[in-house]
């Protein structure tokens, strides 16, 4: 192999830029960014927050899920362009400062409702903004399974996930 | 899986939005993005410019009226499913919502987004019909009003022209004292469905069947109204006889043929099925209207 | 010794950082500058290139590089055929990029590097490829006969192996039976779906001369080899590492994917690090699929219900490549009597080349399709013989005193003979019947029936071979500052818990807490040898080996400990984390052990100056290592099996089937299981329920739907249908521990038992409960709506 380094340097692509700002797990963030970057790419490969994951890219599997505006949605389906003055919370502001976990994270752990943990930020962030909803809990098994639907896991099985958010709302007093 | 290249335009006015679809023959409107960014993802979508229209004034509000609840193009799906005043003037609307994929995709995608992809499985589309309702569309030589019927035309069109937006979409009210029921069946939950049901229908004072609507989805190109089935239906005890008979009647609305999820001989069943359990339900919600008024 | 781990309910190690968002998957690796590969993939199922032309994709704005099959140099070659075996004529594996023909839609064709994937996607769009279509016969009995299309021009009738295979008197079972019953049973083509697809990024460092691989495989050690013998590069220049990895279930274990070539290649070539992150698309079009085999099974009884002999035949669908070999179809053939005794096999199979993706081993490897096709079987023969469906099963189970039991003439996919090593088969079949409510469900479904409600029993017992060889190795070491105790292995995860049960192993013999311990796997940096995660084979294998060297270094602690308090060994205990004298308060702690045990020269802190020469407690009578010693408090051992253990277990369910709708609901599933003894039983069961919905999935959902023209017309999870939480019933999971003898620990593996019965149980419930239609049968799965709508439309229903 040769040890001469090629000059590789390329043009860069002909895709229109543009500037956006929002703000990100507190934090307002200024990039210039193609126009058809994903919100998803934005946040891991602009940001380096790659908690968030990537598991399709046609919004069936919620790896990606993030808060926008306070509510679960789908960054793989929404631009980053889009997303322009938004709100966007992501796995990483989840637990506390000095890496204690948030009660939905430890509740989690116990649980073994996680095996790869690919799945697992997307999953953690679809339960804590429906516990941050206002619209009651519904703690059933159906009702669970309800908000956990949305969020493909291929390891757990799900029931330990189950079990999760049963935990979660037992520790944040959300049981009532 | 990553978009080709695009333009972007986020305008503030509506006027402005159209004209940018006037001037771009391969321009589509971004409302809430979940249906179109997953095609743009598989590139099964290329369009030449996007229109987001999320920063146009006057499309975000839900307004229960005396006859509709119009419902405009930036409202999401959630919003509409949770909005109290709708859920009290027509809780089929909150029924069928849930059928509508996961939470996340209903906090983002737009209940008029829905409409106008015409997905013949869908929910939304179904829900116009079912109701009767309408969508104003606007464009460069003004705004005119689309019957339900009318706007889903086949497979994925509607008749909104290129150079118009869908500002709102008109939902009617139930009728007072009336019954209703909505189920599908679905591969797994929150998918599109396989075949839906809708139904609306009163009972008189010696329990006939009055204005009965049937509509079904993914059974055809386009969300269809069950007219015979109706016919059949109005006026009578709503018996196993004239379920027999509806169902009958509806049979041959069944066009789909057979796909990756199930044959058109399991959509006939499937509908059967639907019609006799939406029809004996929504008789079953009419009557305990009844006792309670 | 502090309180025994091994058996206990211990949270994982790993979990906070993945909860946290701070796993580091390939694609999370920063690597500033690196460019970013898109593959163009063949349209056609079988065609003929007639001309590659990139010249519009090299000029594109951002392109770095676009190859096809002339610009790769040595890399143009056939990829190895990992599984060399006799029953195998001239077998076909993969170009990196196709070079004269594609063979399956989804095929390589040619590599674009960009600066972003957005870029390296366009400029796919912009080669143009002369394509001659070619016909393809996608049924393989088909695809058997003369004059069929084929798949390799080279390969007569599409015929990629045959294999027979005997197990004491077949023709002399049928012969003597009083009853035969035939079945004729089908699986479909499935795929794992990891959440994270597949993903590699290289690093070439041109002035060391080392390359270094990120990728999302099972079987770093296995690449690194690979990689050094494909680029002439000395192995240890080869740096492979599988960081966190989203799930693999078999797909990740196949070496080569043309990426893990072509991504250090270009890497190398262009002087910038080089990502390929497969996407949801390609997963379904171009990684690893299993499952579908046609079998014909026959079962020759005696009036009792006494299974004499088995006769199999069944064609398993390879796709268009064989790399991994028969394995998929051997086990398939070796589990075919699952946990009968049945003395006389026959079993026979041809691997058909098809165009579709290659077939390697998917969670269950063939399992599920044995499975399947026994346990509908044995339903069809109770139900002739008029026998309870558990009874049938009770008299053919081996008994606990016969083990070992041993199948001759059978070989198992490690090529040894079949030998099921321990169990409690009649046990587990009672329980499942107890845990069930089996001997009530008649009056359950008879009540149900009065209420319009269609209710079925189903069951299924398996069993499965785990725990192959040939070897794997451990690595225990102990820090001699921290005290925390280190770990190696040649394996990588994919979120089975490794890290906590090897810590559980080791912190027993060191008396220190499992959270102490700290298992490093998934980097060939950190462990030299060893094999691949697969076969269920990680806790069983590398678990003994670690076991093993965890005794040996435990051994040293003690002797250093018995120096270092000046009293005998046998009055030494090890617990938190330090060497105590029993009975006193007297201790030292493991780091000053560690530290003493490494005669050092500086003291980089207090506890290392008792270790140096000068110090006081130095002996001088003389080298400060004696000969024969080693410093520190480490050893590295190795475990290799005898042979495969084999775990088993009884699933059964109740369902309800909606007539109208054609839909199952599983109301209540059961499942009895035993891997032997259990190092952790909440992971045991993680595993267990992850494979169940999986199992689900490929009773009810799962299907990849091939048309007639090669293409897939699900290639999307959309369309694929993975189960969510919805789909998932609850279960209950009840454990027996049966001792493997064949290992120290006595364990089994569990990584595959949860998915194999599914199958054969919904299908057996689906059964039972539309018996009040007639005897309706359902011999395929996954089970689908349309199915259970023309089963009913047959009987006029």
């Amino acid at each position: 192999m040769t040890r001469m380094m090629k000059g590789t340097t390329p043009v860069r692509s002909a895709d229109a830029q543009t500037e956006v700002e929002l703000t990100v797990n507190g934090e307002v963030v200024r990039r210039i960014v193609s126009l058809r970057m994903l919100l998803s790419d934005f946040l891991r490969h602009e940001l380096g927050l790659t908690g968030t994951h990537v598991g399709c890219e046609h919004g069936v599997c919620g790896c990606c899920t993030v808060l926008i505006d306070g509510k679960p949605g789908r960054s793989c389906l929404t631009l980053a362009v889009q997303a322009n003055g938004y709100q966007i919370r992501t796995i990483e502001s989840v637990a506390s400062a000095d890496g204690t976990l948030h009660p939905v994270q430890q509740a989690f752990k116990e649980c073994h409702g996680l095996q790869c943990g690919y799945c697992t930020p997307g999953m953690v962030m679809n339960i804590l903004g429906r516990f941050e909803e206002k619209e009651p809990l519904d703690l059933s098994d159906d009702g669970i399974r309800e908000l956990l639907s949305g969020n493909l896991c291929r390891c757990t099985g799900y029931l330990n996930i189950i079990a999760a958010v049963r935990r979660a709302a037992e520790l944040l007093g959300r049981t009532a | 899986m990553k978009p080709s290249i695009f333009g972007y335009q986020a305008p503030t006015t509506l006027d402005e939005a159209i004209s940018l679809l006037a001037g771009d023959p391969d321009a589509a409107v971004l409302a809430g993005g979940q249906t179109l960014l997953p095609a743009m993802n598989f590139r099964a979508a290329n369009p030449s410019l996007l229109v987001d229209i999320q920063h146009i004034d006057g499309l975000r509000s839900i307004v229960v009226g005396a006859e509709a609840i119009v419902v405009k193009a930036m409202v999401r799906h959630r919003e509409f499913e949770l909005d109290a005043d709708v859920r009290r003037v027509n809780p089929l609307i909150a029924e069928v919502m849930q059928h509508v994929a996961h939470i996340p995709i209903r906090n983002r995608g737009t209940v008029v987004g829905s409409l106008c992809h015409a997905d013949p499985s869908a929910e939304m589309p179904l829900l116009l019909v079912l109701l009767g309702g309408s969508v104003i569309v606007q464009g460069l030589s003004g705004s005119r009003e689309i019957a339900a019927e009318k706007f889903f035309q086949s497979f994925l069109t509607t008749a909104r022209s290129h150079d118009e937006i869908v500002v709102e979409a008109r939902f009617p009210l139930l009728p007072p004292m009336a019954g209703w029921a909505f189920d599908e069946v679905t591969r797994r939950h929150g998918d599109y469905a396989v075949v839906g049901v809708g139904c609306v229908l009163s009972l008189d004072e010696s329990s006939r069947a009055s204005g009965v609507r049937l509509a079904a989805c993914g059974i055809a190109d386009r969300p269809v109204r069950l007219k015979e089935a109706e016919t059949v239906l109005n006026g009578t005890a709503l018996g196993t006889s004239d379920l027999d008979a509806a169902v009958a009647a509806s049979m041959a609305a069944v066009t789909q043929p057979d796909d990756i999820n199930v044959s058109a001989s399991y959509r006939r069943r499937a509908l059967g099925t639907l019609i006799r359990r939406m029809v004996a339900k929504a008789a079953q919600r009419a009557q305990m209207a009844e006792v309670a008024s | 010794m502090s309180t025994r781990t091994f058996g206990a309910r211990i949270e994982r190690n790993v979990d906070p950082k993945l909860l946290r968002g701070e796993g580091a998957f390939v694609d999370d690796i920063p690597l500033p500058d690196a460019l970013h590969v898109a593959f163009l993939r063949s349209p056609h199922a079988r065609a003929r290139i007639n001309s590659i032309d990139t010249k519009a994709a090299k000029a594109n704005p951002g392109v770095v590089a676009v190859y096809t099959s002339d610009d790769i140099g040595a890399l143009d070659i056939e990829m190895p055929l990992l599984i060399p075996h006799p029953s195998m004529t001239n077998p076909q594996t993969q170009r990196p990029l196709a070079r004269g023909d594609v063979h399956y839609v989804g095929q390589t064709v040619a590599m674009v590097v960009a600066v972003d994937r957005y870029v390296a996607e366009d400029a796919t769009a912009l080669i143009e490829v002369d394509y001659t279509p070619l016909p393809v016969e996608m049924d393989m009995a088909k695809a058997l006969s003369d004059g069929a299309p084929l798949v390799h021009a080279t390969v007569p009738n599409n015929l990629a192996a045959h294999f027979v295979q005997t197990s004491g008197d077949p023709d002399g079972a049928f012969a003597a039976a009083e009853h035969v019953t035939k079945i004729t049973v089908q699986v479909d083509r499935s795929t794992a779906a990891p959440m994270e697809c597949r993903a590699v990024a290289a690093r070439w460092e041109a002035v060391t001369g080392e390359l270094t691989m990120w990728d999302g495989t099972q079987a770093p050690i296995s690449v690194r080899g690979g990689l050094a013998s494909v680029f002439g590069i000395d192995e240890d220049k080869v740096r492979v590492i599988a960081p966190d990895v989203g799930g693999g279930f078999g797909q990740k274990v196949l070496l080569f994917y043309p990426d893990e070539l072509l991504v250090p290649m270009a890497a190398m070539q262009l002087g910038r690090p080089v990502k390929y992150i497969e996407d949801r698309r390609e997963n379904f079009i171009g990684s690893s699929q299993e499952r579908t085999q046609i079998h014909t099974i026959e079962l020759a009884a005696l009036k009792s219900g006494e299974v004499i002999g088995l006769r199999d035949f069944f064609l398993h669908d390879t796709g268009a490549f064989i790399p991994y070999g028969i394995a998929v179809a051997q086990v398939a053939s070796t589990s075919i009597a699952g946990p009968y005794r049945i003395p006389n096999i026959f079993v026979e199979f041809k691997a058909v080349y098809t165009p579709t993706v290659q077939v390697t081993p998917y969670r269950g490897c063939g399992r599920p399709q044995a499975c399947f096709a026994l346990e509908r079987a044995m339903d069809q023969l109770a139900q002739e013989l008029g026998l309870d469906r558990f009874e049938i099963r009770r008299r053919n189970l081996i008994a606990d005193h016969q083990f070992p039991y041993a199948r001759e003439g059978l070989l198992f996919a490690d090529g040894l003979k079949v030998t099921l090593d321990s169990g409690q088969y009649a046990r587990a079949l009672a329980m499942a019947a107890t845990e069930l409510g089996a001997e009530d469900f008649a009056t359950v479904q008879a009540k149900a029936l009065s209420e319009g409600r269609y209710l079925g029993l189903g069951l299924a017992c398996y069993v499965e071979g785990t725990g192959l060889g040939p070897y794997e190795g451990g690595h225990v070491k102990i820090h001699p500052i921290t005290g925390k105790v280190y770990v190696n292995t040649g394996l990588s995860t994919q979120g089975q818990g490794h890290d906590t049960v090897f810590a559980q192993i080791v912190a027993d013999q060191l008396g220190v807490s499992p959270q102490d311990v700290i298992v490093v796997e998934g980097d060939t940096k950190a462990f030299d040898w060893g094999v691949a995660t697969f076969a269920s084979r990680a806790a069983v294998v590398s678990g003994n080996a670690i076991h093993k060297t965890a005794i040996t270094v435990r051994n040293k602690v003690l002797q250093a400990a018995a120096n270092m308090l000046d009293i005998d060994v046998e009055s030494i205990e090890l617990r938190d984390s330090a060497a105590w004298v029993k009975g006193s308060n007297r201790f030292v702690p493991l780091a000053a052990i560690a530290t003493a045990s490494n005669p050092l020269r500086y003291a980089f802190n207090k506890a290392a100056q008792a270790a140096t020469q000068f110090a006081p407690s130095s002996k001088h009578d003389g080298p400060p290592l004696a000969e024969g010693e080693v410093p520190g408090l480490e050893a590295t051992d190795y475990y290799s099996p005898s042979q495969s253990t084999w775990a088993y277990g009884v699933h059964a369910a109740i369902v309800e089937v909606d007539p109208g709708l054609c839909t199952v609901k599983i109301r209540k599933y059961v499942c009895i299981h035993d891997c032997g003894n259990m190092i952790n039983p909440m992971l045991v069961e993680g595993q267990v329920m992850g494979g169940i919905a999986q199992g689900i999935g490929g009773a009810l959902y799962e299907r990849l739907d091939y048309q007639a023209d090669g293409n897939l017309a699900n290639a999307s999870l959309m369309d694929f249908l993975v189960p969510y939480a919805t789909e998932i019933p609850d279960v209950s999971i009840l454990h027996l521990e049966t001792p493997s003898p064949l290992n120290p620990l006595g364990v089994k593996g569990v990584g595959e038992a949860g998915c194999i019965a599914v199958g054969a149980v919904v299908a057996s419930g689906v059964e039972d409960a539309l018996r009040p239609f007639g005897a309706l049968k359902f011999r395929q799965v996954p089970l689908s709506p349309t199915m259970i709508a023309d089963a009913l439309e047959q009987v006029r229903h």
